[in-house]
């Protein structure tokens, strides 16, 4: 069986039932556009604090882009019931997930250009390292997306989701080091920090656009492809116990 | 397992916590059989199609589909088959030819041939006309329709169908039940659960009673009928019957009792099968024109209620709270 067909086939249609849908494509302008204008407005410097901000405008676009749709995606189909159609076709699991997020991870990746292409009219990105740019975009989306996989699975309704995924995501905008650098936070929360993904990947988008960041990129990416690993290996086993029980 | 069994179920068992969904179940299903399985709401017919399909994981009992173990090996079982579920799931943002298309490159099926052959399903289920309408905006009995159609997109050996006819009207379902006697025609294994006693009545080759998880009784339903029916009964219908004539016939059939249920109606009952010729002839010499006679015999919803003493209207009018009157 030609299994890149079912692969492209649960893609596409992802891509032209939801991510691809007016109210979707609003959010994923607006969303970054407010994000930007907020932080550049509350920082209160002029268009030099750009590359300063980019970073975090960046990791929130993406975070909050991605586990918003995971939720509607997964949860949603789960809750009428045509998820099931997918668990009957004759692909593996994993495959299946894997063509399930990818629209996610796209339309995360899409997310975080908002920002970035803002900025370039406004400032000088002529310094950012993009061969390490896109890349960390690249795997921050998919840890959102696998970290939105693993909300929407342990949960019932799309509000829950909702609900859950808040709880990771606000206060990953204050311990990630996206506006704030961890190096300033509390003792005691530090250990948090570094225990949650877009830490990481904040980490790099600094070193890349401005230049300073605290860990190899390399060591970056290696924890980030860890995290999205174990967020989909969690996910998996948990569809296998809740769905497939 | 031999080759003359396309499902095979032994000791197959489902517990949820405490309750025991389904216990103990063993059957077989041969290929190009349709095989019925009934049962009141709650006694594990959905529970087992899950098991059967790959949905959920038995707690004890082999599953062999096609010859393949299911328990171990679903995905390639899950190639044999097609699924109708219980609910019309397909999705409402697509239109009828894309949800078909979608449903055959699930399984791997090229541009070409999955447009021909969602092309081919909507012109044969009589929804050509709908093909480029939202999934959503359909009736119900369109959406029970293009749900089968995308159970059987890529021609499965086997079809599992849940309930296909509950919560539809009554001309749709007779439309369905026509759609599901050809398949069978054409050789499809059909697995069907129904609360509609008379619809397994009407299509199944096979039937199995499912009663709190077990099964009770598994035969033909000529078989199922058969230890219910003390007496052989005909009924023959003319154009009217002449007074006497009741008399006449028990003088010459003298081991065989006859009565006027109604005008134009003698019935017949015998303790051995009833040849219908003589009592044909007879009539005819004696004037009497007959227009039919057929046998009379318990329906298969007498043998249920006989055998899991739950009424079967019950349980039709529960299903249809449940899911939506017919």
């Amino acid at each position: 069986m030609k299994l890149w067909i079912a692969f492209w086939s649960i893609l596409v249609k992802d891509m032209r039932t939801y991510y691809l849908k007016p109210p979707n494509v609003t959010w994923g302008l607006i969303f970054p556009l407010a994000w930007t204008g907020m932080f550049f407005i509350k920082s209160g410097s002029g268009l030099e604090s750009i590359p300063e901000l980019l970073p975090g405008v960046v990791a929130i676009s993406v975070l909050f882009g991605t586990t918003s749709v995971l939720a509607v995606t997964v949860t949603f189909e789960k809750k009428n019931r045509s998820f099931e159609r997918l668990l009957l076709a004759p692909i593996p699991l994993e495959l299946l997930m894997l063509a399930k997020t990818s629209g996610a991870i796209l339309f995360g990746v899409a997310n975080a250009f908002v920002p970035v292409v803002m900025a370039a009219f406004l400032a000088d990105l002529s310094q950012v390292s993009w061969g390490a740019f896109v890349p960390a975009v690249l795997m921050i989306a998919v840890a959102s997306t696998f970290l939105g996989l693993f909300i929407a699975v342990a949960v019932s309704e799309v509000f829950e989701a909702q609900t859950f995924s808040n709880f990771f995501r606000f206060p990953m905008i204050f311990l990630c080091g996206l506006f704030f650098p961890i190096e300033k936070l509390p003792v005691f929360l530090k250990p948090l920090s570094y225990a949650l993904p877009l830490t990481y990947g904040a980490d790099v988008l600094h070193g890349t656009v401005h230049g300073r960041h605290t860990m190899p990129f390399s060591l970056d990416l290696a924890v980030l492809g860890a995290f999205c690993a174990a967020l989909f290996a969690l996910s998996l086993r948990n569809i296998r116990r809740r769905w497939i029980a | 397992m031999g080759d003359d069994r396309v499902i095979e179920v032994s000791g197959l068992a489902k517990r949820f916590g405490e309750v025991t969904a389904v216990d103990g179940v063993t059957f077989d299903v041969r290929p190009g059989e349709l095989f019925g399985f009934l049962g009141p709401n709650g006694a594990g017919k959905t529970t087992t199609i899950n098991m059967l399909t790959g949905l959920a994981r038995p707690n004890a009992g082999p599953i062999r589909i096609g010859g393949i173990d299911c328990t171990s090996n679903p995905k390639a079982a899950q190639r044999l088959i097609g699924v109708v579920p219980d609910e019309s799931n397909l999705y409402p943002e697509l239109t009828g030819f894309e949800n078909l298309c979608f449903c055959a490159g699930l399984y791997g099926m090229g541009k070409k041939e999955r447009r021909a052959r969602a092309g081919e399903l909507l012109d044969a289920f009589g929804l050509a006309e709908a093909s480029d309408r939202k999934f959503g905006g359909y009736s119900r009995g369109m959406k029970r329709k293009l749900t089968i159609a995308a159970g059987i997109i890529h021609q499965p050996q086997i079809l599992f169908l849940d309930e296909p006819t509950t919560g539809i009207d009554v001309a749709g379902a007779r439309q369905l039940r026509q759609m599901i006697a050809g398949l069978h025609r054409a050789g499809t294994t059909i697995f069907l659960t129904t609360h509609y006693i008379e619809e397994a009545e009407r299509l199944c080759d096979r039937v199995a009673f499912i009663v709190s998880g077990r099964i009770v009784r598994i035969d033909t339903v000529e078989r199922l009928v058969q230890p219910i029916q003390a007496k052989h009964v005909v009924q023959i219908a003319c154009a009217s019957a002449p007074p006497g004539v009741q008399g006449d016939l028990a003088e010459s059939f003298p081991d065989v009792d006859f009565s006027l249920p109604g005008s134009g109606l003698i019935r017949v009952e015998a303790d051995e099968p009833v040849r219908v010729g003589p009592l044909i002839r007879f009539l005819e010499d004696q004037g009497v024109e007959v227009s039919e006679a057929r046998r009379l015999r318990p329906s298969l919803e007498d043998v249920f209620v006989r055998i899991t003493g739950i009424e079967a209207d019950a349980m039709r009018r529960e299903k249809e709270k449940a899911g939506g009157g017919r």
